[in-house]
């Protein structure tokens, strides 16, 4: 009963994580390369759950195969989702890039709350539902009285997550862009006198950033089968949250520091209390941050000088 | 092949180059000298669109540059080593030099120009996969001249090449520089502190003080004149 317990829980946290992971690897890389946190970025993740259930439920009025229907929302979520990033950048953060620190992210507060209210505006306040998509599952240990399930759900979660990290790590660190992208974190005058956009480099991270957000919000709403405009806000912080924890910057941080909290979230409703489990992962980050302050995976910077 | 005209540049309310005017020629050696505070990086950045020229003409090859973003002046032909280096530090020696031919069609040039920068470096092969800032000083430099090269430059800006590396260490570099004039057909313009090597190797020079060219002529012309030696060669310890 014990262990069956355990490994349900295990199943929900990792499928939990994935969906953070994604979001904190946009809050990671936008930090790594113009050191600034979106703010925004939850409410990207909001909006590309929202394109996800109106495609969905365009498809529904359709007959196309379920995973042709899994696999055009995907790309639409994505696509839609990186145009809004795109813009965000465009309109709110390029403008001051030669400003003081604090002024992009007053503008993300800002952009954040742009996003809601528009979404608001456009889609109504009312809780909006999916009716679930993906049905059926494994079912475990079912002789110890308490049964183990993997949903069919759960299992897409995950590969899909695992199978675009593995994606954009490749990206990050075999292409030509993933090497601009590192060279822009650390020096963006240098890496525009290597003859790189250096405004290109960044548009990219963002639209990377914002698609890989649609995708935990597909995720998200086929998951839970609730949304409403304001799910960006609290699935922000805790992606954010992830990023710190993982070390922000790193993008093997992110996806550890998802995972982190996902499990943590899990493990704490299951053992503990389910009424306090956002304040489980933000004690979780206070507590690593005294003893990490850069985090699990973040680089301390060698420079020879 | 390039000729700067006029040119003033700010830094936010304080003018740091007041009418500067320079021509470079195809296939020379040009040297800029100048106490520190003088404008001479400022100058290199204007030309490298970095910073804004608020007045004056930059021409090079016949087209008009000033207003060119940084990357499109890289494609042009014109790579810098900057002032200090600016290694990639945290990637590998490699990815630097990738970063390098980046402006070279897009890399992928990549196999041949790197062949040239092992004949003007040989160390550099043995450090393809460190991180640039495990290299030494003067390794980082060659690295830094190696990866501007492999944009397959018309012209080179070289902005204190000497500065913090071993005396060994900047012969072996003013020799690179040379060749790279000589062999590569690499027009050079090359600002330094080292008046009396730079002014060796040149085939003309320019004095910039508090942002206005004082003196120019040829290198032979300019280390025998008294204003110079007084100011630049033999005060300072230098000797």
């Amino acid at each position: 009963m014990d262990l069956a317990y355990f490994l349900q829980q295990l199943i929900n946290g990792v499928t939990l994580g994935s969906v953070y992971g994604l979001i904190a690897i946009g809050y990671t890389m936008v930090y790594g390369i113009i050191g600034m946190i979106n703010f925004a970025h939850g409410d990207i993740f909001m909006v590309g759950a929202f394109v996800a259930l109106i495609s969905f439920i365009l498809f529904a009025l359709t007959s196309i195969a379920l995973p042709v229907v899994l696999l055009l929302t995907l790309l639409i979520a994505m696509v839609f989702t990186a145009c809004y990033g795109w813009t965000v950048e465009k309109l709110a953060y390029k403008p001051l890039r030669k400003s003081f620190r604090l002024a992009p992210l007053i503008s993300a507060l800002g952009m954040s709350i742009v996003l809601q209210n528009y979404v608001q505006a456009a889609q109504g306040a009312r809780i909006k539902t999916l009716q679930p998509v993906i049905q059926g599952g494994f079912t475990f240990m079912e002789e110890t009285g308490f049964t183990v399930s993997l949903s069919y759900l759960q299992v897409f979660i995950v590969l899909v997550t695992i199978f675009l990290m593995a994606i954009f790590t490749l990206l990050i660190t075999r292409t030509a862009l993933g090497r601009a992208q590192r060279a822009c974190e650390q020096d963006r005058t240098m890496t525009a006198l290597m003859g790189i956009n250096v405004d290109r480099t960044i548009s990219i991270t963002f639209i990377i950033g914002s698609s890989l957000a649609s995708v935990a919000g597909m995720m998200f709403v086929m998951y839970y089968g609730v949304i409403d405009f304001y799910i960006g806000f609290l699935a922000g912080i805790k992606a954010f949250t992830a990023a710190v924890l993982g070390g922000i910057g790193s993008i093997p941080g992110a996806m550890l520091g998802g995972l982190l909290i996902g499990l943590i979230e899990v493990f704490w409703s299951g053992y503990i209390s389910i009424e306090y489990k956002d304040i489980a992962a933000f004690t979780v980050l206070v507590v690593v941050l005294i003893f990490f302050p850069t985090g699990f995976l973040g680089k301390p910077d060698i420079e020879k000088v | 092949m390039l000729t700067i005209t006029n040119i003033e540049t700010f830094y936010g309310n304080i003018q740091a180059l007041r009418g500067v005017n320079v021509k470079v020629n195809s296939g020379e050696i040009v040297t800029l000298i100048g106490s520190n505070g003088a404008g001479k990086s400022t100058l290199l950045m204007t030309i490298s669109g970095v910073n804004k020229a608020s007045a004056g003409e930059i021409i090079f090859d016949n087209k008009n540059i000033q207003n060119l973003p940084a990357h499109d002046i890289v494609n042009l032909g014109i790579s810098q080593v900057p002032e200090g280096r600016r290694i990639f530090s945290r990637l590998t020696v490699e990815d630097n030099l990738r970063l390098g031919a980046s402006a070279n069609q897009k890399g992928v040039h990549y196999n041949k120009e790197v062949k040239d920068v092992y004949d003007l470096f040989p160390i550099l092969k043995d450090r393809l996969n460190q991180r640039g800032g495990t290299l030494s000083g003067g390794e980082q430099q060659m690295l830094a001249i190696g990866r501007a090269m492999m944009a397959k430059p018309k012209m080179l800006l070289l902005d204190e090449p000497s500065l913090g590396i071993a005396p060994k260490l900047v012969n072996q570099i003013f020799l690179a520089i040379k060749n790279i004039n000589r062999e590569k057909k690499v027009t050079i313009f090359l600002i330094e502190q080292n008046a009396k090597k730079a002014l060796e190797l040149a085939d003309r020079g320019y004095v910039l003080v508090n942002g206005n060219i004082t003196l120019e002529g040829t290198g032979q012309e300019l280390l025998k004149n008294q204003d110079i030696q007084a100011a630049y060669l033999e005060g300072g310890g230098k000797k």
